[in-house]
């Protein structure tokens, strides 16, 4: 299971700027990332190299943040790849909230990562079908 | 025991009967010995010989808290000094404070109506009481004194403070009757544990809270700590201090002794009556007060007049508990709205800060939108939209039946809101063009 820090954000300008900034003044690396939004407010989602002391540097600033598990598994960078892995999961009925793709250095395949409902019936899932799932250490770059 | 709790039972016809021959009385009394009134009744035409019923009371100035200040110290008197046997006073915050005086029959009539109150709640004569309020001006401590006195209970007039002390004697003297603040019987709750004692073990059963208002999570946690029946009461200086109206077994709101404190629920804005049901301002004329009388006294105080019997079988009216004051009334689509009701629903979500503001949105001079803007606690942020979209849907749908309006809701970050101490500036306007 990989961290995925989900921060809260107003719909206002700047909001967004001030996270990256934060991180960045802190020396953490955004690796992924995902942002969502209603009319309102938007969820930030990213993939970092050091989750833990990003939670703190965000919540050190007043940022609202929190720790999401996700799983991040590979898939081949060819059509198919990712409807294969879903129908799996589709048919052991695990609801997929959302997902999001991540970036690697160039190699033959495609990093997805997933929100799922029940982790540990998935992680069974994709291991009985040999879908590589990725490691933290891959995925915060060590 | 000397309660006259058949009064808690009449028929409405009755209670009717005797509430128009008190406010009669009451205005009479006012009229001949009130130089204060007296005044009040020239300045508006009046004669008492026009106040026949319920009705007609409404003619009838009201009496703010300030008129009570200008009147400081003694221009309520409506009697000789000496036959004056006490006075209390309120603590103000600000001005000068509000004076009370009583005299022997008003003394036996405070105790015979807080003796009813605690009736109501199931002490008995055969209970020992202790006393946490403070004895002195304010009229919590002798007025609950003088109530479980006549009621025949044992009284230990502890007063506050020395809460070490207060614990030792209520186990040495087996105290099953607690009265205090909510907020100092938790503070006794909490320093008992940290002594090294079990609260649950004291054998309190009933606790008497008033002096200030108690929220729901505040009883539950008092409950929870003391093993007794956390009970609320209601009073206030100028009308008398407590024994106006309380909670019986049921504890779903608090029946008015209103045989004894006429009530009313106007509209503050207008000064209109309102009808049963309906939430404003609490209007009380104690109708025998021969000391320092005073008629149609606004309280300040919202809340509004349960309509469906109490299950208990009394017919006394029950006015339900206080949710804020009326200064900061406003009035959108034709309804009222507190602020203060909005921070009531809101402290019953722990997802979300107790920090609010209101935006008017307003258009041609009157307000079309009100929109509340809510911040999340830490608690309450989850990396799900879902989840999100039906909190503030919960939110909305509270804020729908407490306001019987729909505002906009609107989350934002944490610490965006201004936060100040008092009176918070929690109002904006937005102009629309």
């Amino acid at each position: 299971m990989i961290k995925q820090i989900s921060v809260f954000l107003e719909n206002k300008s700047g909001r967004l700027v001030r996270v990256a900034q934060v991180l960045g003044d802190a020396a953490i690396s955004i690796r992924g990332v995902s942002i969502a939004d209603t009319s309102d407010f938007g969820i930030l989602r990213m993939i970092v190299d050091q989750p833990d002391r990003a939670i703190a540097e965000l919540k050190g600033k007043g940022i609202m943040a929190t720790v999401t598990d996700v799983i991040a598994i590979e898939i081949a960078d060819q059509p198919g790849g990712l409807a294969q892995v879903l129908t799996y999961l589709d048919a052991a009925a695990i609801n997929i909230e959302y997902l999001y793709s991540f970036i690697e250095k160039p190699t033959h395949s495609a990093i997805i990562m997933m929100r799922v409902e029940r982790i540990a019936d998935a992680l069974q899932v994709l291991q009985d079908h040999n879908v590589p799932i990725v490691s933290g250490e891959r995925i915060y770059g060590f | 025991m000397q309660t006259d709790t058949q009064k808690d039972y009449l028929e409405p016809v009755e209670r009717i009967a005797q509430q128009t021959q008190g406010i009669k009385q009451a205005v009479q009394h006012a009229f001949q010995n009130s130089p204060y009134y007296q005044k009040v009744f020239s300045e508006a035409g009046l004669k008492p010989e026009q106040i026949n019923s319920p009705h007609d009371f409404r003619k009838v100035p009201f009496t703010r808290k300030d008129d009570l200040r200008g009147a400081y110290p003694y221009g309520m008197a409506a009697v000789p000094l000496e036959k004056i046997l006490r006075i209390h006073a309120s603590s103000g915050t600000t001005g000068k404070p509000i004076v009370a005086g009583y005299t022997r029959q008003d003394l036996d009539d405070w105790a015979a109506a807080v003796a009813r109150i605690c009736a109501m709640v199931g002490v008995k004569d055969s209970d020992i009481a202790q006393i946490s309020f403070g004895y002195g001006l304010f009229t919590g401590g002798f007025g609950l004194h003088y109530g479980l006195e006549r009621l025949g209970a044992t009284v230990v007039p502890f007063s506050s403070g020395n809460t070490e002390r207060q614990l030792a004697l209520m186990q040495d003297f087996k105290t099953n009757v607690l009265v205090s603040t909510p907020s100092f019987a938790l503070y006794m709750a909490e320093t008992a544990i940290e002594l090294g004692y079990k609260p649950q073990e004291f054998g309190l059963k009933i606790g008497l809270f008033g002096g200030e208002p108690c929220s729901d999570v505040m009883r539950e946690d008092i409950e929870k700590h003391w093993e007794l029946k956390a009970t609320v009461n209601y009073g206030l200086t100028e009308v008398v201090g407590p024994g106006i109206s309380g909670e019986c077994e049921e504890r779903a709101g608090m029946h008015i002794l209103e045989d004894i404190y006429f009530p009313e629920i106007i509209d503050p804005s207008s000064g209109e009556v309102l009808p049963d049901g309906a939430t404003g301002e609490l209007v009380l004329t104690p109708l025998y007060k021969e000391g320092f009388p005073v008629l149609r006294y606004r309280t300040g105080d919202i809340t509004r007049l349960i309509v469906d019997p109490c299950p208990c079988g009394r017919t006394t009216r029950r006015m339900d508990y206080i949710t804020g004051r009326s200064d900061d009334m406003i009035i959108i689509k034709g309804v009222n709205i507190f602020p203060s009701q909005i921070e009531e629903v809101l402290s019953g979500f722990s997802e979300v800060s107790p920090h609010y503001l209101l935006i008017l949105h307003k258009q041609k001079g009157f307000i079309k939108d009100l929109e509340v803007q809510i911040e999340l606690s830490p608690e309450g942020f989850t990396d799900s939209f879902r989840q999100l979209e039906a909190l503030e849907g919960r939110i909305r749908q509270r804020l729908r039946s407490t306001l019987s309006l729909a505002p906009r809701l609107k989350l934002m970050e944490p610490k965006s809101l201004e936060r100040t101490t008092g009176k918070a500036k929690r109002i904006t306007i937005k102009e629309l063009e």
